[in-house]
């Protein structure tokens, strides 16, 4: 019995000592979700097929094409270009082929419609960098063959639709010369290439299409210049504005002669509000031009005369022409007005008659309409019928037919800034009895079920009701927060300036918000959101207070542009308050110190290296003064190879008299030689971890005390030379060096350089170590190496009388002043993967073991134990320290198939990994983003303390039943015996 | 023994009674075979029973001392598991070090017990249950000793530090690269 007990154990413990962290089939989507976005449509293009499904192809900013379903806005197929290969342009050639012109019209690639395969790619070279365009003419034909005319890099080429292969190229050379348009007028054999050179001579090329032969060159100097983009108004006709943009420019290049007409904009528009800009757009004989508070379209009738047909001052979005028949356009126009959009589809050449007028009703949350695509169908009764698809300031893309929205898609949250969690509302109790009722039969009959599945008595249907049942668990999806806490809201900013509330048990959307204060206004023209803090998170007021975040937001891109904060609550999704600030943002720190109402005290800090601290209560203030003098605060500047260590001096003195505002001094500054050294990562301990112990236990007995502190600082630099790309540099010319620098005293604890290696290097930092990856040249693999960090003052506390008498100092407050002896320890090892991104576990106490999160090029995430990046690791590791669980060393880290946490999903552009701990202490929450979305529980030394979800209570229930009643069957039985016995 | 009472009890058809009442005269309801006389026996009786009063006190310090020394026995045999249980924590080891500690402690408990039925005026029982309260002692150590050697006393400094929170820092400091 003992060694069947012992057998068991044993099996117990290799089980969980060997990494297995892998799900099960059925498992997948209990825990996890995915979620599949594509970005801010650029260019959407309908697929004009008559039979199969109706579909439309898209780019978008974050370099996706994609094929939607148009009934549903599905994804069909997707493709995530890189990040440096930035699509230009997009269209549909022989009906069955998507174009896509990318890289700055360097790459020409073409993708079969129905599934999303490539075809072909070629790669077209240029003189000189210019403007792309890619045409897809209808009737150009070359040998049977259709014909591609694509502009770029100074170069016009036309090539093959069937295999990319270019027919003839033709180069624009000249100097100054810049391509505004490039026509190809149907039913013609020849192109136009239209463009300015040295910004005042307008140049016109023809040429024949069949041979890329010049035909015609002319050109004309306008002494007032030229400004912006030209809008196309004829296939023979273009409209410029002046380099102040107030003269029209009109010019038409009938058969070859260049004439011209000037129209100043104030005879069209009586009041004429500063300079204006065309808005670009194909209709023909319309355009339409863009003054600060008003849209103005205009009509040219014939002979270069300007009509104004509409003035408007509403915001408002134009398509581009679709051709209906031979010779008819409509186009899409769309205004805002207060909850309603209007939607108008109009002829090109009667502005008056609308073909379709519909008003929707929109969300105001989605903002203003960015971006208008139409496209016709043919209705039963044979008139036509309009849909338009469009993209809203929240970058989500919604298709409006007959007057409703038929789907929508936020696709807002391909592009995060940043995210933050906040904590669910609590559960109140009044849970009216018929819904436990209702619960509990539910329970019994999914437990039942359950027991059927484990004894495997169960038909396919019921295990098709059992996985149902597993996926739509209504306990994961709720409202309140729960006792293991894996319930919780992401918040999440987006690009667009749009917050997200998802909850993580589904990840649906439980509010979005577009930010006021993000909105373009007066004072601030185009901001930007940086930064997600957490403001408020109420513990003693949980029940009656809500949570709120801190939105940190510019008014422009540079950093010398004020700042606007916003507080949102992440319960409602309201704004509570927003502040404008008259000093710009370059740094937040969130201090370790809340006031009575839980307010975190946050300190910024402006350009001019003030501190002004917030919230501004004279609570705080008091708070503060308490620790003025044990704030300190360290800027890095890459760009100068400098690290500066500040401390808080006195109040702001000069023009500004605000006692929440202070004056810093530099302490110290750590100056990397510019010509050995470029600043390329640097790292922080995450202010939110939690550490549980300061003591290294290690094989037999001994301690080793950890050097914990959250003010060390990671800086990775390399030989400036070796910044470039991976193989740009030798070996002798490139090198590594890693820093541990203490932020308060300016301290270098540890410097460590590797000879003949490289960046990028992606580093995360936790507890007493910090893990990095980079490139080895010399060894050409990528490598991770760990640094750990030792206190070796604390050594000597050996005694344990003192230690269980408690009298040692290993727990009091330490000042980073007293010098510290530490002692680091090292090791390297190489990786097969390239990092998009690294990340740790973090739990509620710490006490769980670690795992390193990796984003892989491959955009999936694997874990690793931390065990395997263990400077420890030896050849041979003795008795003892295989006790401890030392791995004995190996040239490169493995990667266990069974240990991505994506399993067998993508996330497609991946750009960080976020993980939150769980109130229970084994689980960790872990969020990855990048144009997907996917989130799961990761527990790193399996869930020790929790019985796992598909346990079955049932049979647990009725094994101690069946036991209770064998009990006392069998004691009823020994008393009737004993009896009999007696009697005998 | 309950066997017994039901042999006591009525309910058979016959029943000899093995008991002898002799000593009582009031229950001597038949009268003595010829040639017997009780008397004789009543006479040896003193002496005979002092014999066997000594022989027992005897046979009693006897049976106390190997009460005493039979921990010795288990002493060795538990040194023996010990070793063959190696020095690694599992559940075998664990096993046989507590009860290498129990067995002494609940011993020990009952050393009174234990020497009930050789309590007697003549005997001196002192000496056997100092015996056996030492060896038992030598049991508890040999337990604690194996427990030490499975590491699970906490006589290392490992063992308070472990739990030992991070110590506070008083300076704090914050920021990074500017947004």
């Amino acid at each position: 019995m003992a060694i069947r007990s012992f057998f068991l154990f044993i099996l117990f413990f290799s089980s969980s000592l060997s990494p297995v962290f892998s799900l099960y089939e059925d498992q997948v989507g209990l825990m996890d979700w995915h979620q599949q976005y594509i970005g801010k449509v650029k260019q959407a293009v309908f697929s004009s097929q008559r039979a199969g499904r109706k579909r439309v192809v898209v780019s978008t900013e974050e370099n996706v094409i994609a094929s939607l379903d148009l009934r549903h806005g599905e994804i069909f197929w997707r493709h995530l270009l890189g990040a440096d290969d930035v699509i230009d342009g997009i269209d549909i050639g022989l009906g069955k082929y998507v174009i896509t012109l990318s890289s700055g019209g360097s790459i020409l690639r073409s993708w079969n419609l129905p599934d999303g395969q490539m075809v072909w790619e070629s790669s077209l070279q240029g003189p000189k960098h210019s403007k792309s365009f890619l045409l897809v003419p209808t009737n150009l034909k070359f040998d049977k063959d259709n014909v591609l005319v694509v502009f770029s890099n100074g170069r016009l080429h036309a090539i093959s639709c069937i295999d990319g292969e270019v027919l003839w190229k033709k180069d624009f050379e000249a100097e100054s010369f810049e391509v505004q348009q490039v026509i190809q007028p149907p039913g013609s054999d020849l192109i136009y290439v239209v463009g300015f050179a040295a910004s005042y001579q307008f140049e016109m090329y023809q040429i024949n299409a069949k041979n890329g032969e010049l035909l015609k060159h002319e050109s004309a100097s306008f002494s007032s210049g030229f400004s912006g983009e030209v809008s196309l108004v004829s296939t023979e006709t273009v409209v410029a504005l002046d380099s102040t943009g107030s003269i029209l420019q009109t010019i038409s290049f009938q058969d070859g002669k260049i004439s011209s007409q000037q129209t100043p904009i104030s005879n069209l528009v009586e009041d004429s509000l500063g300079p204006a800009v065309i808005i670009p757009s194909s209709v023909s004989g319309i355009f339409a031009i863009k003054t600060d508070a008003v849209t103005v379209f205009i009509r040219v009738i014939g002979e270069g005369k300007l009509e104004v047909v509409e003035k408007t001052t509403h915001e408002i979005a134009v398509s581009d022409a679709l051709s209906i028949s031979e010779d008819q356009q409509a186009f899409a126009l769309i205004q805002h007005a207060s909850s309603e959009i209007h939607l108008t589809v109009k002829l090109a050449h009667d502005w008056d008659g609308n073909l379709l007028k519909e008003s929707v009703k929109m969300d105001w949350q989605r903002g203003l309409v960015h971006k208008v695509f139409i496209n016709n169908y043919i209705r039963t009764d044979r008139s036509y019928g309009f849909r338009v698809l469009i993209v809203m300031e929240d970058h989500s893309l919604l298709l409006l037919q007959q007057g409703e929205i038929v789907w929508s898609r936020e696709d807002g949250l391909a592009s995060i800034i940043d995210v933050t969690t906040s904590e669910l509302p609590v559960e109140r109790n009044g849970v009216s009895v018929a819904k436990v009722e209702h619960n509990l039969f539910e329970w019994l009959k999914g437990h039942m079920l359950k027991l059927k599945g484990t004894l495997m008595l169960a038909s396919p249907e019921d295990m098709a009701a059992i996985q149902s049942m597993r996926l739509k668990s209504s306990e994961k999806s709720k409202m309140t927060r729960d006792h293991n806490g894996f319930r919780k809201l992401l918040i999440v900013l987006t690009r667009a300036g749009k917050l997200f509330a998802l909850h993580t048990g589904d990840g649906r959307i439980v509010w979005s918000h577009l930010l006021r204060s993000l909105h373009k206004s007066e004072a601030c023209q185009s901001p930007i959101g940086l930064n997600l803090y957490q403001w408020q998170v109420p513990h003693h007021h949980a029940m009656d207070e809500n949570p709120s975040v801190l939105v940190v937001s510019r008014c422009g891109p540079s950093s010398d542009t004020p700042g606007v904060l916003s507080f949102v609550d992440t319960y409602t999704g309201k704004e509570l308050s927003s502040l404008s600030l008259d000093h710009a943002v370059v740094q937040v720190i969130p201090l370790p110190y809340t006031d009575s109402t839980e307010q975190r005290l946050h300190l910024l800090i402006n350009a001019d290296k003030h501190a002004h601290l917030y919230p501004k209560t004279s609570e705080a203030l008091s708070i503060f003064k308490r620790e003025f003098l044990n704030i300190y605060w360290y800027s890095v500047e890459d760009q100068n190879g400098i690290i500066k260590g500040h401390a808080l001096k006195c109040k702001c003195t000069g023009e500004v008299a605000d006692e929440f505002c202070f004056d810093t001094r530099d302490l110290w500054s750590v100056v990397f030689p510019s010509e050995s050294e470029k600043i390329v990562a640097t790292v922080t301990r995450k202010l939110n971890e939690v550490v549980h112990t300061q003591a290294k236990v290690v094989a037999d007995q001994d301690v080793m005390y950890k050097y914990i502190s959250r003010n060390l600082l990671f800086v990775a630099t390399v030989a400036p030379k070796g910044s470039g790309e991976i193989g740009s540099v030798t070996p002798e010319e490139s090198w590594l060096v890693a820093y541990l620098i203490d932020t308060v005293t300016g301290r270098i604890l540890h410097r460590v350089t590797h000879h003949g290696s490289q960046g990028p290097v992606h580093a995360v930092f936790s507890e007493n170590w910090v893990v990095y990856h980079y490139f080895n040249l010399r060894a050409h693999r990528y490598e991770m190496s760990v640094i750990e960090i030792y206190d070796q003052s604390r050594a000597d506390n050996k005694d344990v009388w003192k230690l269980v008498l408690g009298k040692h100092n290993l727990t009091s407050p330490i000042s980073l002043f007293s010098r510290p002896e530490v002692i680091t320890k090292s090791q390297s090892y190489f990786f097969t993967h390239s990092l998009k991104a690294i990340a740790v576990t973090s739990t509620a106490k710490g006490i769980t073991s670690k795992q390193l999160l990796l984003g892989t090029i491959g955009d999936q995430v694997l874990a690793l134990d931390k065990r395997f990046l263990d400077p420890r690791r030896t050849v041979n590791p003795t008795q003892a320290e295989k006790e401890e669980g030392i791995i004995p060393l190996t040239d490169s880290l493995p990667i266990i198939p069974q240990s991505y946490v994506t399993h067998a999903l993508r996330v497609e552009g991946l750009r960080g990994i976020i993980t939150v701990p769980a109130k229970l202490e084994s689980t960790t929450l872990v969020f990855a983003h990048g144009v997907d979305l996917f989130f799961t529980q990761l527990a790193p030394s399996r869930t020790y303390d929790s019985l796992t979800e598909d346990f079955s209570y049932a049979l647990l229930l009725i094994t101690i039943v069946a036991l209770v009643a064998a009990i006392f069957v069998t004691w009823r039985l020994s008393e009737r015996k004993e009896l009999q016995e007696k009697w005998r | 023994m309950e066997k017994g009472k039901g042999i006591m009890g009525s309910g058979r058809r016959w029943a000899v009674d093995f008991s002898d009442n002799s000593t009582a005269p009031s229950s001597r309801d038949i009268p003595d075979p010829p040639g017997f006389t009780r008397a004789s026996v009543n006479q040896d009786d003193s002496t005979v029973s002092r014999q066997k009063k000594d022989a027992e006190s005897n046979w009693k310090a006897q049976k106390a001392w190997e009460v005493a020394q039979a921990p010795f026995k288990n002493l060795l045999m538990m040194g023996f598991m010990m070793w063959m249980a190696g020095n690694t924590v599992h559940l075998f080891s664990i096993g046989i070090t507590f009860s290498a500690l129990w067995q002494p402690i609940s011993a020990l408990q009952g050393v009174g017990k234990v020497f009930e039925p050789y309590k007697d005026n003549k005997v001196d029982l002192l000496g056997p249950k100092l015996l056996f309260i030492a060896l038992n002692l030598g049991g508890l150590a040999l337990g604690v000793w194996k427990l030490n050697t499975l590491g699970l006393l906490p006589t290392h400094a490992s063992d308070w530090v472990s739990s030992l929170p991070p110590a506070q820092e008083v300076e704090y400091s914050g920021g990074g690269i500017p947004l």
